[in-house]
């Protein structure tokens, strides 16, 4: 098992589109290195925008990097393309179903794709709306049945032949939270099987409910990886205090910089923001230093460190801007 | 409601989930269960599929063969003692059907896969690499166009007027077979790379612009030579494809109708599917790779 070659390994990945009319050149991904083990469930966590739907369109070997080199199962993404669809398995972010065909019948000729006969890709269609409870859509047409629906037989469409790595792309985007926690438990299960998975998303807590390993990406770099709890204890994560004054912020707050167990204070006008590894009274403390200078409080918010407090501290941007 | 199914059908999924049965993802293997998809796709629409490109040639032929001479219209080509308006007519709304037919099953489901949801990734995502999966697309369509074509056969054959019958023999099975095979691939590789450089939004400019001017100017109402008088639009018309396919019909179905030396549409139709679907194919992956 430890011989076999990493399920994805990536240095300075790039993809800048090219310009096109008025549009200039877009630098999508910027020089991305990934090492995800086998066995791993693994997340690309980043805002809309930030070059996740590209990484993995590249490792996937529908979008072809500009720079750096990408390996998946140990083939190159570009000369063993087709060698690399044999082995991965991808949930894209749209219903990319075959709306010529059931529901059935798209797995049927995916599992025809990947060499199986007729009569043994019938058999597993069959088997996996069963496991998957879609029994009843198996002759529906995919797009008439719920978002939720389609995207379990996605799943399904990529566990059809049995790949060696699960990608997905945003599963849960627009899908209500029963059906997004029913999903995690179809995903956590497949982890629990020995799954690879490889996954992207812009929810905080989907990161941090599935994944072993999170790397944080905005504007196609990689700001930060680890696991969950390493990242929110080495990459300065500390609780984010924010206020808000009614007047431009007072000058003593800048002094709390120097205290102990206060990581940075950043005054932007009448907002303040202080990274603070032991918040214990400071929220108090900013109204009390507001007060005393005659100036009010409108809006406090205090973040315990969380993947959304990581992505504040790298970026110095909220998260959902 | 469907919550609880997923809820119960769900939990213990991978668990149990066995790994496929053994399989050979061998790269014919994987083309032979594309082509399995688009005749399965076909016998579903079959109706619907070919009425669409069956009522205009038999409206023709009944109008044109049919209908006129009982008026005593006389639609003779050639003059007295000349050809029948039904023998110029077999081999030309045969053509234009492989034409339309292939050209038409090509671009409507490449419209929807290329922009509506990018489905295309579900055929890109199987393991053969994405040109080939070009010309999976330009092989199924020209099999589409040759249906088709020989579905128009009977009507053009037999809805005439009394004394009015086509004049038809096979007097060159090899020449029949290479043309019709040739120009439907033709067809579906023309029809490959419109599709992949078109604005989707101008689709419906395609029968305004390119398909009815290919038909009604193709040779498909007369033959190519009796262009003669019209110097220029006969010039014209070396550049329609549907043209070389009507006179090779003609060619190899009414011989006694004047019609173009073989090695002229031969060269036509085969060179013009080799660089066709060699342009199509280039086009099509730059559509489906970014």
């Amino acid at each position: 098992m430890t011989e076999s070659p990493a399920a994805v390994h990536t240095v300075d990945l790039r993809k800048t589109y090219p310009a096109s009319g008025p549009r200039p050149a877009v630098p999508a991904v910027r020089g991305i290195d990934l090492n995800v083990p086998r066995g791993e469930f693994f997340g690309l966590l980043g805002p809309n925008g930030a070059g996740k739907s590209t990484t993995i369109g590249m490792l996937t070997t529908l979008v072809s990097p500009t720079g750096g080199s990408a390996h998946v199962c140990g083939l190159d993404v570009v000369d063993d393309a087709v060698e690399i669809k044999r082995r991965i398995g991808v949930v894209s972010q749209n219903n990319t179903l075959d709306s010529d065909l059931t529901v059935a019948e798209n797995l049927e000729f995916r599992g025809r794709y990947f060499g199986l006969g007729a009569r043994d890709a019938r058999r597993r269609a069959d088997e996996l709306l069963e496991l998957f409870g879609l029994t009843e859509q198996r002759s529906g047409n995919p797009f008439e049945i719920s978002g939720g629906q389609a995207k379990r037989v996605m799943i399904c469409r990529a566990l059809v032949h049995g790949p060696e790595v699960l990608f997905l792309d945003e599963p849960t985007a627009g899908l209500d939270p029963q059906t997004r926690a029913n999903l995690w438990d179809v995903l956590r299960g497949l982890q629990a099987a020995g799954q690879t998975i490889v996954l992207t998303t812009h929810y905080m807590e989907e990161a941090e409910a599935l994944c072993d390993r999170v790397a944080v990406v905005d504007h196609g770099e990689i700001l930060a990886s680890g696991t969950v709890d390493e990242l929110k204890s080495t990459a300065g994560a500390d609780t984010v205090i924010t206020v808000a004054y009614d007047a431009a912020a007072p000058s003593g707050i800048r002094a709390l910089a120097d205290r102990d167990g206060i990581t940075k204070v950043e005054v932007n006008d009448g907002q303040v923001r202080v990274f603070a590894s032991d918040p214990g009274g400071l929220l108090g403390e900013l109204v009390t230093i507001g007060s005393r200078a005659g100036v009010g409080v409108t809006d406090a918010t205090q973040l315990r460190p969380s993947l959304e407090t990581v992505f504040l501290t790298l970026t110095g941007r909220d998260y959902r801007e | 409601m469907s919550a609880s199914t997923a809820g119960t059908g769900t939990g213990a999924v991978p668990a149990v989930l066995a790994p496929p049965p053994p399989a050979r993802a061998t790269i014919p293997r994987t083309f032979a269960a594309m082509m399995a998809r688009e005749a399965r796709v076909m016998r579903k629409n079959f109706l619907s599929t070919f009425l669409r490109v069956l009522v205009q040639p038999v409206l023709f032929v009944f109008v044109f063969a049919y209908v006129l001479p009982k008026l005593g219209g006389g639609a003779t080509a050639g003059g007295p003692g000349g050809p029948s308006f039904a023998t110029i007519l077999v081999p030309g709304l045969v053509g234009s059907s492989i034409i339309m037919q292939a050209m038409m099953a090509v671009i409507f489901p490449l419209m929807m896969e290329l922009n509506w949801q990018k489905s295309i990734t579900d055929r890109a995502l199987a393991p053969v690499p994405i040109p080939l999966l070009g010309a999976q697309k330009i092989v199924a369509a020209a099999a589409q166009g040759l249906i088709g074509g020989l579905l128009v056969f009977p009507a053009v054959l037999f809805i005439h007027a009394d004394g009015q019958a086509p004049k038809v023999h096979v007097d060159n099975w090899p020449v029949l077979i290479v043309v019709m095979v040739s120009g439907a691939l033709l067809s579906a590789a023309g029809g490959l790379l419109l599709g992949t450089l078109m604005n989707p939004q101008k689709v419906q400019m395609l029968f305004a612009v390119v398909l009815l001017p290919m038909t009604m100017l193709g040779c498909v109402y007369y033959p190519w030579s009796a262009l003669d008088d019209i110097r220029w639009l006969q010039i014209v018309s070396l550049f329609n494809p549907l043209v070389y396919l009507s006179e090779g019909l003609r060619s190899a179905l009414t011989p006694d109708v004047p019609h173009m030396p073989v090695w002229v549409f031969m060269l036509a139709t085969i060179g013009g599917t080799i660089l066709l679907t060699w342009a199509a194919m280039r086009t099509f992956t730059r559509r489906v790779l970014t």
